[in-house]
């Protein structure tokens, strides 16, 4: 049964070529860890090799070598980072200057000439059947240039028959905010009145904004019949063609061993329910773009995870060579998994553009932003089974969750991967809101999946009367994760905790840990081109953008370790589809992906600039050495060149190479993750709770630039706590509105709410590419945090909080201090 | 005491003015009122609501410009004088990113109508600081790497900077005070904290003032 979905898994891998609406979804109901979507396909090992030797393993439990069969043009096998000059070093990053003096152009920023700027029109009710939409009063408007009503909305579910439905003009609406058309002025204060003028007629339906509403027989359909929905890049979306009852879709079952058997031979079993809640991403900058129709091409500035992932969405909506669609991304504010592909704002733009005939501005504003997109919420019902000797039996999963109008609230990646457990039945079931649509979030379905799955198993411990620390050790088979649950018993007081609720006074203190998980995927759409000037000056050109995650610093490193030259003077030039393909930045593979293109690309550069200057030296190119950023001839030392000397010799003014990303040297299977320790204090008067101190270890094969992977996992670790204490979506059931759709009652953790954080990274060599690499924006803390603090929250209290975000009210709710819960 | 003074133009004040100019028909009635008022009692004279000429006083130079009354100063700054380092993220003083300082108090530029500012001189991220001169608080934002997507930094440097203004010795908790309105998604906290107090600790050591010469109305 594993071996056929490991098949499966890997004919719809990352990497054969499909980008953006069509996108392979990478994670979130395709759990199975066992599959490396990395691997070659077979058709491809006919390519020449050769066998290099390889550093393997981490450096806390002894190195090792391995042999692998690579690629004749692969560049040499690259030592460990204690010995290189540059990769693995803290290194600023490369647009920090321009960041930090407001000199990068993010696409909010862009202004072209005669741009005019745009406003959507959301629906002003959460189902209806749309009668009319006059726009006439809104293109009268003084200053309005174009008005568009939208004729196919992005990022619903789409119906399998759409016969189903009636067929009416425009498209229906299923929640409230749903684009319904935009308008494009010569300002945008004269968008946005306009926009408001635009006259909907709506034949208004039933409607159900809350999930278990939404699972009952009686409930509003938001759908007439069964309806899926695709993922993205990063993610999001679910299976298709599951079976659907009025608004429940699914389940998708996945069914090891038998689960029956399991829990009968089982010693110890827990049981509980955990609610988590809906979280929206509020990236700083909100989705939007600058569309410029021309008829030789289209140029599109986006705030977007993939520039690919846009040109091939708008290519294929405006029936467009993708060679006459760029797309440009040189600073973007924030994504987290929500910005892949055009969006409805991207299209609109465009449509605008054509139009007017002019450039055209869509940012969604901050509201629009909450609605766009979001993490699904969940209520998980999870059994596990155990004998006395600490060995895991039986896992059963059953989860609901909530993608409003989309799919995708799968949240059995943690159960299926994180242990070794025989029997596992896992379902997953989408429920239909009127709401704004999931989307892929840091991580998608693992934030929720841990904390019910991470709890769990810190109780069955304690029922099997063992450290929850050592009890994972029995039953994980992660060699990093081993190597980090010993950092915490080194690093923390762990071994000291008292026992559950000891603190006698009304503030208890509590410590706790949970572990994560994540998959290794590569992205095969990774190119890069190293070009060498007669000056000696190095550029590298890609595709690829830089979200904050700090590709471009990561790039500039690797080009700089293959010359043996300071990183800050090789030239980057990333974010636009004129340059060689790049990786979408999901799913944590960019790294992974770009940088062995980055360094193949350099290292071919390298050989053709020594091949280029040998006949002047008078020797074999093979007589030439390129070492510690000079060019010597091997036999006679005194002859040693500078980067610049050696490319002034040059014949002609450049010479360049471009690369792309080979498959993974093996099939292996492999995942990432960490683990992350938690001290809290909750004031049982009040019920707040304050997360004091976190520290987290963390793995992502070898780290490429620590400051800036621990600035991600900081990052992940204060989203996860902004996510288990504050974050949370609030419907009124009544009317079908977002309530909270603003950063002012949306709350997201602050400067004062940020604990003392610790970050330990190990390496972890997996001779799978010329650099080793991989990401670390999944498994960056996000993961865990939530699951560690209702760890932590347990051991301070004797309470188990099994329902997020835990609020003040819910704590004194869960103290029994107040006579009835708090409800999502 | 608290540690920000903010500036003088409240929320409440705003929305009062906001209310007043939200639509134009009701520009037009206050338009009315106003001049009957001034008709009556001398007031002064009203502006708008189509744009009217404007001097803002910016990072030391004077800017002739023509805007609109109901122009927030962030829109001002951005969108007539190009000076797109002041972000707009919420657009409801909620998160601090159009942070900017008026006569060197940190004020939220989405929250203020650029023609309430007067004369009074307006610094921005651009003019604290360039990527030849870097602020101190610029230069140590780098080196700790208390950034990523980059889009609350401008803010942030800005409100950091200024604490330093106020209180050359800061505290980890004045730290956190001052930017306790900031928000970052990314998470860079820590590292923002990290930053500002080295700035501290250096010049403690270098015994010499944090401003440098490019903010010259600073």
């Amino acid at each position: 049964m594993q071996n056929e979905e490991l098949e499966l898994q890997q004919e719809k891998s990352p990497e054969q070529g499909k980008t953006g609406k069509d996108a392979p979804v990478h994670v979130p109901h395709k759990k199975d860890a066992h599959a490396n979507p990395a691997a070659p396909p077979n058709k491809q090992a006919s390519v020449a090799k050769r066998t290099d030797s390889f550093l393997y393993g981490i450096p806390q439990l002894g190195l090792s070598r391995v042999e692998r069969q690579v690629p004749l043009n692969e560049p040499p096998p690259m030592p460990a980072n204690a010995d290189l000059k540059y990769l693995g070093k803290p290194t600023p990053r490369y647009d920090g200057v321009a960041k930090v003096t407001g000199a990068g152009k993010y696409t909010a920023d862009v202004y072209l000439p005669g741009m005019l700027y745009a406003r959507m029109v959301g629906a002003g009710v959460p189902h209806a059947r749309v009668l009319a939409i006059d726009t006439t009063a809104a293109e009268r408007y003084p200053g309005v240039r174009a008005v568009h009503v939208i004729q196919h909305v992005l990022g619903n579910a789409e119906l399998r028959d759409p016969s189903k439905e009636r067929p009416s003009r425009y498209p229906i609406v299923r929640y409230m905010g749903q684009p319904m058309a935009a308008v494009a002025a010569t300002s945008q204060a004269a968008a946005d009145e306009a926009a408001a003028l635009v006259k909907v007629q709506y034949d208004p339906m039933g409607f159900v904004v809350d999930r278990d509403a939404a699972r009952a027989t009686d409930a509003p359909s938001v759908y007439p019949g069964p309806a899926d929905q695709g993922g993205t890049a990063g993610g999001g979306g679910g299976p298709a063609n599951v079976p659907q009852v009025g608004n429940v879709h699914g389940p998708e079952r996945k069914n090891v061993g038998d689960v029956a058997r399991g829990f009968a031979e089982s010693d110890v079993v827990v049981e509980g329910e955990y609610y988590t809640q809906v979280q929206t991403h509020s990236a700083l900058e909100t989705h939007g773009v600058v569309a410029d129709w021309k008829a030789e091409e289209l140029t599109v500035y986006a705030s977007t995870q993939g520039t690919s992932s846009v040109r091939n969405e708008l290519s294929e909506i405006f029936k467009l060579p993708k060679s006459k669609v760029r797309v440009i991304t040189e600073y973007m504010g924030g994504g987290f998994g929500a910005k892949f592909g055009a969006g409805n704002e991207g299209v609109v733009a465009v449509e605008l553009s054509r139009k007017a005939k002019a450039p055209v501005r869509l940012m969604l504003d901050r509201r629009e932003e909450h609605i766009a997109s979001n993490r699904p919420d969940s209520h998980q019902k999870l059994k596990i089974g155990a004998k006395r000797n600490g060995t895991l039996t039986a896992i059963q999963l059953t989860s609901y969750g909530t993608a409003g109008v989309g799919t995708g609230a799968g949240t059995a990646g943690p159960a299926t991967n994180m242990y070794n457990c025989p029997n596992l039945l896992t379902e997953e079931y989408d429920v239909f809101i009127n709401a704004g649509p999931g989307a892929a979030f840091r991580a998608p379905g693992h934030p929720q999946g841990c904390f019910a799955l991470e709890q769990a198993i810190d109780d069955l411990a304690e029922k099997l009367d063992l450290d929850p620390l050592e009890f994972r050790g029995r039953i994980d088979d992660s060699p990093a994760r081993k190597v980090e649950r010993q950092i915490i018993l080194e690093k923390t007081d762990w071994r000291n905790r008292h026992r559950a609720g000891a603190d006698p006074g009304p503030i208890k203190r509590g410590i706790g840990l949970s572990q994560s998980v994540w998959y290794r995927f590569v992205n095969l759409n990774s190119s890069c081109e190293v070009r060498i000037s007669k000056d000696g000056s190095v550029e590298l050109m890609s595709a690829v953008q830089d979200i904050g995650g700090g590709t471009k610093t990561m790039l500039a490193q690797v080009v700089a370790e293959e010359f043996g030259i300071p990183p800050q003077s090789v030239v980057i030039r990333i974010g636009d589809t004129r340059y060689p393909i790049g990786p979408d930045s999901g799913g944590s593979v960019t790294t992974g992906s770009i940088s062995p293109a980055a360094r193949n690309a350099a290292h071919q550069a390298k050989q053709h600039l020594l091949a280029a200057i040998a006949p002047s030296l008078g020797v074999a190119p093979d007589q030439l050495e390129f070492k510690d950023g000079r060019v010597s001839v091997a036999s006679d030392p005194s002859r040693s060149y500078s980067l610049r000397q050696a490319a002034a010799k040059m014949p002609t003014d450049e010479v360049s190479a471009r690369a792309t990303r080979v498959p993974d040297y093996t099939r292996d299977k492999i995942t990432y993750g960490g683990v992350d320790y938690v001290e809290l204090a909750v004031d049982t008067e009040t019920g707040r709770v304050h997360v004091e101190r976190v520290l987290g270890v963390h793995d992502c094969g070898r780290p490429m630039n620590p400051l800036g992977v621990i600035s991600q996992i900081n990052g992940g670790i204060l989203q996860g706590i902004s996510y288990a204490l504050f974050e949370q979506r609030i419907m009124d059931r009544g009317k079908g509105y977002m309530l909270n759709a603003d950063l002012e009652n949306y709350k997201i953790l602050g400067a004062r709410e940020v604990p003392q954080i610790d970050v330990i990274l190990i390496e972890n060599y997996i001779a799978q590419s010329s650099t080793d690499a991989a990401g670390i924006g999944e498994s960056a803390g996000i993961i865990a945090l939530a699951a560690a603090i209702g760890n932590a929250f347990y051991n301070a209290t004797g309470v188990r909080m099994r329902r997020l975000p835990m609020t003040p009210a819910r704590v004194l709710a869960a103290l029994g201090k107040t006579d009835q819960e708090m409800h999502a | 005491m608290s540690d920000i003074e903010k500036r003088a133009i409240t929320r409440r004040g705003f929305l009062k003015a906001a209310g007043a100019t939200a639509a134009s028909t009701v520009v037009e009635s206050a338009h009315a009122i106003t001049k009957d008022l001034r008709d009556s009692a001398n007031g002064p004279a009203p502006l708008g609501p189509g744009a009217v000429p404007f001097v803002l006083h910016v990072n030391g130079v004077p800017h002739s410009i023509s805007i609109e009354p109901r122009m927030t100063l962030a829109e001002a700054l951005r969108d007539t004088l190009g000076l797109t380092g002041t972000k707009v993220v919420c657009d409801r003083g909620s998160c601090s990113a159009c942070t900017v300082w008026v006569d060197k108090v940190p004020t939220l530029a989405c929250m203020t109508l650029a023609i309430d500012v007067g004369m009074r001189n307006i610094t921005t991220i651009e003019g604290i600081g360039n990527a030849d001169h870097l602020h101190p608080v610029q230069a140590a934002f780098v080196k700790h790497d208390a950034l990523q997507c980059g889009f609350c930094t401008p803010g942030m440097v800005m409100s950091c900077a200024a604490l330093l203004e106020r209180n050359p010795n800061p505290s980890l908790d004045d730290v956190k005070h001052a930017i306790s309105g900031n928000l970052c998604r990314c998470g860079t906290y820590p590292k923002v904290f990290a930053a500002t107090l080295e700035v501290a600790q250096d010049r403690k050591a270098l015994s010499r003032p944090v401003s440098t010469s490019n903010g010259k109305d600073a």
